[in-house]
């Protein structure tokens, strides 16, 4: 098979909706290392909760009030979390903030197993969404465009209010130097608060707009976490730009490395996290200069 | 209006302060010196509530502000330029200003951007830029001005003029006069004795972490023995 245009475009669309989802998992988790210097492995365990909070608000409300929904649920969890473990492990160190954000995974995972047991669920797209769409001759599933859409407005958005308004302007400055923000009168607390709800419900939101796509299972927060860890350590850590940047990369090198190179695609996106941390190790596009 | 009571403080197990006090009067400056590493910046961090105090008081008003939160600290009134500016550099000039203006507009000192602009007119003319591209100068302009806007009743310096070139000192100095005619109270951090004396009415130096002379600033002028043993003058 000689690639053709088709292919290509396929191929792409299929990159860039791998790279929306990754965009709306990594951008919350970057935003608050960056702001909060706190490594939070458990980004990924809530990606999970909210792909199964999804599939049971879909099978009693429908697709869209799950969509609504989950998000806000993950969300209040957050909030649970932050009270609970983050607020009192923000001066412990990276070590311990690690060691307990990693045992918060497994932690998760079971809970998710104990409600939801191990077999597999599955969400069907609205009838809106299911069919597919033609696209420079390539029929392409309306649901993946959704996804490509949903990743571009949510960048939008965010760009807009970290650039435009008072609260980004609050938050770039907390994450460029927070004693100082504090010093000119910014609840730098109440603003981490913020940014880690928000952060979690991104993860929320990836989880239930994945759902639909894959099967939902307990261990989806595990495997989603490297790609992300990834994605915002090529990224750069702390910036906007950097986590929309290193999705797009890493969509893009997995999914054509995949197919144009399948013998060293797994390896692929590896070699160009080395390469990344040996030419610029604080990332393409890091918040601080 | 801010009374440091015996304060004990420093950076995790290394202790700088050793029960040092001292009071800063309502429209006054006064001007804290010593050589390097005495506590002079320390002194400041811990008033802003950056640095935790061991032991001692530090009240504001009369109200103890010791152990609230920087913003707590900030909000009732005190405006700090750190040693090294602190300019945000993934803002603007305008949005440094905006930080302060947008949220301490009900401030009774009656700042606002225009009569900043009008005390640094250069920033006006790079409003757009970022905070990392200005120069060290400009920068410390930026960094009184975004601390005015915050419409402070009391306005602490940590070593304004470190670093500048002697014309941006003179600026500075000039800017920091007219700020003290109108009445503005002021705590100046310094390692230049003739820019800190000229300003302060009040002078103490700090040695190893106490108060070892206190005075007017024509005094310690006219001490050249204290200025011989505290400050190697």
């Amino acid at each position: 098979m000689t690639p053709d245009l088709s292919f290509w475009t396929m191929q792409t669309l299929n990159a860039l909706q791998l790279s929306m989802l990754l965009f709306l998992l990594s951008v919350g988790l970057t935003v608050i290392f960056g702001l909060m210097h706190f490594v939070n492995l458990a980004h990924g365990a809530l990606y999970a909760l909210g792909a199964y909070f999804a599939a049971t608000l879909a099978s009693h409300a429908g697709f869209w009030v799950a969509l609504l929904l989950a998000p806000l649920g993950v969300a209040v969890v957050g909030m649970a979390l932050y009270g609970g473990l983050i607020q009192r492990m923000r001066k412990s160190g990276p070590m311990a903030q690690v060691l307990v954000t990693f045992g918060l995974i497994f932690v998760l995972l079971d809970l998710t197993r104990i409600f939801w047991g191990d077999l597999a669920l599955a969400i069907t797209p609205p009838a809106i969404l299911a069919g597919r769409v033609d696209i420079l001759g390539v029929g392409y599933p309306a649901y993946r465009l959704f996804i490509i859409a949903l990743g571009l407005g949510i960048f939008a958005a965010l760009a807009l209010i970290l650039s435009r308004t008072q609260i980004g302007a609050m938050i770039r400055a907390g994450v460029d130097n927070d004693d100082m923000a504090a010093c000119m009168g910014i609840n730098v607390e109440r603003l981490f608060f913020i940014v880690f709800c928000v952060g979690c419900g991104l993860a929320g939101l990836a989880g239930a707009v994945a759902a639909p796509l894959l099967s939902v299972t307990p261990g989806m927060g595990l495997e989603i976490l490297i790609p992300t860890l990834i994605v915002i350590v090529i990224g750069g850590l702390g910036s906007l730009k950097g986590a929309i940047a290193g999705s797009l990369i890493y969509g893009f090198v997995q999914t054509f490395g995949a197919v144009l190179l399948p013998g060293v695609a797994s390896i692929l996106i590896y070699a160009l996290l080395a390469a990344v941390l040996l030419l610029k190790p604080v990332g393409l596009f890091p918040a601080k200069g | 209006m801010l009374d440091v009571n015996a304060i004990s403080a420093g950076y995790g197990e290394t202790q700088v302060l050793y029960g040092l006090s001292v009071t800063a009067q309502k429209g006054r400056v006064m001007a804290i010196l010593g050589r390097n590493g005495a506590g002079k910046s320390t002194t400041l961090k811990t008033i802003m509530g950056l640095l935790p105090t061991q032991s001692g008081d530090i009240r504001f008003d009369g109200k103890p502000i010791n152990g609230a939160k920087p913003y707590d600290i900030a909000r009732a009134g005190i405006a700090y330029v750190p040693e090294t500016r602190d300019i945000f550099p993934s803002l603007t000039v305008r949005e440094n200003l905006d930080l302060a203006a947008k949220r301490f507009a009900s401030g009774l000192q009656g700042w606002t951007v225009a009569r900043v602009l009008e005390l640094f007119p250069r920033l006006g003319e790079r409003m757009d830029n970022g905070g990392a591209e200005l120069s060290g100068g400009e920068q410390q302009m930026l960094a009184i001005a975004r601390a005015l806007l915050m419409n402070p009743r009391l306005l602490i310096l940590d070593e304004p003029t470190e670093g500048l070139a002697p014309i941006i000192v003179k600026l500075i100095h000039d800017k920091l006069q007219e700020l003290r005619n109108e009445g503005l109270s002021m705590v100046i951090v310094e390692q230049n004795f003739g820019f800190a004396t000229s300003l302060a009415d009040d002078v103490v130096i700090v040695s190893k972490g106490q108060i070892v002379w206190a005075g007017s600033a024509a005094e310690i002028r006219a001490d050249e023995q204290a200025q011989h043993r505290w400050l190697g003058v």
